[in-house]
């Protein structure tokens, strides 16, 4: 990773809603880097502050209640933390292109399909309406949209959830930004629209050299995608590191959990899928310490007292756990003795 | 779509049919007759009155020879205006009205849409209260408190514009504005209402993540999106309106339609009742058939149901 250029630079995010009942720290410090061409994702339950992360990149969230408390956001050399409304929104659809979790409501009902396309580039380029809507029937053949000529013209209700999908990638696409964040794309899609999805994604990738960011719970999903893992729990990162050693090598407690509550079609004989047991905790208040220690199997006193610091496992594979604490007991690995086995 | 408009015109027809046989039905279930209230007649006289109107024969005569001249455009004779046909009042007085309640109905149009608009994008301020504040006043209060009010100002005491009468432009500013507070204070509620749930729609944020402005994504994303329910409130509303209004007609003198619509029930003038109450119904029908049409052109899923039908 070291022989790419940092693309997008997030450090030390801190980011909170105001609501009545007090503040949610829906983000708290979060670093992380997205290099050119590269695809990241992140994965994590619904709460863990995944989309909030992406959103105050992109600043997307009402503010207020959201509020940006603290940290730096870099993107292509420029602190964009500190852009105004006005530069943010030349940011918006031209460098960095969303697409979002349910394409049956994330396209305007009533504004055809070919004008929804046009509309970033008339925004960002300037070109004609006409030519726009020329480039726009380009983008639906890019992503793979037959008859562009007629579907340039229709209404979102005349496409199917997969279409729609593909569509709101050629929105997104049509600048040709620098970053692509897909807010869990596949998770409104059925299963084999997914893999089309998630295939698109990446030919376009390859082509116009975009870094992906792949906010997603389902770790088929990141698998398929992902070259690096970032694994957020209450708002925290508490893991990261490359597709292969989250997979074959993960070392926190929960990304455990995760890989265990999901089918593995390599497992060597018939194993039970494991939930994770309880809720996330409140992030009205959340805990001095580890905020999964009230779920974890190996829980110790510490964990409940004090933020554990991340440890590196290798240069790009870092866990934030106390049983990396040289003092600490140590556990055995579900995860490693199957990656010793299949290896030996 | 020419054959959809032509089942829609049908429609209106027995629409039309249904509103005149009830309301003749019902109009001559009402105790006495027109010359109920004259003075007293010799009988042989009441007779040979009974007999020039047709109001002596059977009561399903006296349909079948209405809706024969109904058919034929004559509307009839008034009962009680000397020697004018019901179609003659109606041409002289709705003007006046139309003119008055189109007036009142692009004001209250305007800026009740403003006033939602905003409402909503500013919740829980400053203009939020205030513009709520006035729909309510504009709702609760009674048009004719507003028309006296008014002219107590901006007629009686900075005498900007005359106090009532009917002839140039300057005397229909007034009972434009007052007849606009109920359009407006409905509207804007509405408006409001309505963008509120488009604003949080997952297309809007599509909308901000594609770069638009906020003034863009207002305009192109929002409105037409929330406009919906206010184009349905909207056909009987200016039908309503353009065809006069008793109240503020008379606050302000003003030669409209409002005051038959009241007046013909008192006489029990008969062929006059059924005479507004039709020209109110096909108003009504004819808004209710450009509201559906308003519909296919602002959404386009409506659009497709009816052509796929």
């Amino acid at each position: 990773m070291g022989d790419r250029e940092v693309l997008l630079d997030v450090q030390n995010l801190e980011y909170s809603f105001d609501t009545y009942a007090g503040e949610v720290k829906a983000v708290r410090d979060v670093s992380f880097q997205v290099m050119k061409g590269e695809s990241l994702a992140i994965v994590g339950e619904s709460g863990c502050g995944k989309s909030v992360t992406m959103q105050a990149v992109m600043r997307l969230n009402p503010e207020p209640p959201g509020r940006f408390k603290a940290g730096k956001i870099i993107f292509d050399g420029r602190e964009i933390s500190k852009f105004s409304e006005r530069q943010m929104q030349s940011i918006r659809g031209s460098e960095i292109g969303m697409i979002f979790q349910d394409p049956m409501t994330s396209l305007n009902p009533t504004m055809t399909i070919g004008k929804q396309i046009a509309e970033v580039i008339l925004k960002h380029q300037k070109v004609s309406k006409a030519e726009a809507m020329k480039r726009a029937k380009e983008m639906l053949d890019v992503v793979g949209i037959p008859n562009a000529d007629r579907r340039i013209n229709q209404y979102p209700h005349e496409f199917s959830g997969g279409m729609r999908q593909r569509a709101m990638i050629a929105i997104a696409l049509a600048c040709r930004p620098k970053l692509l964040i897909a807010d869990e794309p596949t998770t409104a899609l059925d299963v084999t629209i997914q893999a089309q999805i998630l295939d698109l994604m990446k030919d376009l990738q390859r082509e116009f050299n975009t870094s992906i960011i792949m906010i997603t719970h389902d770790l088929g999903v990141v698998a398929d995608i992902a070259e690096r893992i970032i694994v957020m729990y209450a708002g925290k990162i508490i893991e990261t590191g490359t597709s292969d050693e989250i997979f074959k090598h993960p070392q926190h407690p929960y990304t455990w959990g995760l890989l265990k509550s999901v089918p593995r079609l390599d497992a060597q004989n018939k194993e039970k899928l494991v939930p994770i047991v309880g809720t996330p905790p409140d992030l009205f208040a959340p805990p001095v310490g580890c905020p999964f220690a009230a779920r974890c199997n190996y829980a110790m006193k510490i964990c409940y007292e004090a933020q554990p610091e991340y440890t590196n496992e290798t240069d790009s594979h870092k866990v934030a756990c106390w049983l990396k604490h040289p003092y600490a007991p140590k556990v055995k690995n579900p995860f490693e003795k199957e990656a010793y086995t299949s290896e030996g | 779509m020419l054959n959809y408009s032509l089942k829609r015109f049908v429609y209106m027809l027995i629409t039309i049919w249904v509103i005149v046989t009830l309301t003749f039905f019902l109009m001559h279930m009402i105790p006495g007759d027109p010359f109920t209230s004259e003075k007293k007649v010799p009988e042989q006289i009441r007779q040979n009155m009974l007999a020039k109107y047709h109001l002596d024969k059977p009561l399903i005569v006296q349909y079948g020879y209405y809706l024969n001249n109904l058919i034929h455009g004559d509307l009839g004779i008034s009962l009680k205006y000397l020697n004018r046909t019901v179609d003659d009042i109606i041409k002289q007085s709705a003007p006046a009205s139309f003119q008055l309640g189109i007036q009142s109905i692009i004001l209250g149009v305007i800026f009740g849409l403003l006033f939602g608009i905003i409402a909503a994008l500013k919740r829980g301020g400053g203009w939020d209260y205030f513009s709520m504040f006035l729909a309510i006043i504009g709702i609760s209060v009674p048009n004719f408190i507003i028309a006296t009010l008014l002219q107590l100002l901006l007629a009686s005491k900075l005498r900007w514009l005359p106090v009532s009468g009917w002839g140039s432009f300057k005397y229909t500013i007034l009972p434009s504005i007052a007849l606009s507070f109920s359009t407006l204070s409905i509207i804007s509620r509405m408006m409001r209402t309505s963008m509120l749930d488009v604003i949080g729609q997952d297309y809007i944020k599509t909308a901000k993540a594609k770069g638009l402005s906020q003034l863009q994504i207002i305009w192109k994303h929002m409105v037409r999106n929330a406009i919906m329910p206010v184009v349905t409130v909207l056909g009987p509303l200016i039908a309503g309106i353009v065809t006069g209004t008793f109240v503020i007609e008379q606050i302000f003198s003003i030669p409209g339609l409002g005051k038959f619509f009241v007046q013909s029930i008192y006489d029990e003038d008969y062929s006059m009742i059924l005479g507004t109450t039709i020209f109110y119904s096909v108003i009504l029908v004819v808004m209710m058939f450009l509201v559906d049409i308003a519909y296919g052109l602002i959404d386009p899923r409506v659009r497709l149901a009816k052509g796929g039908k």
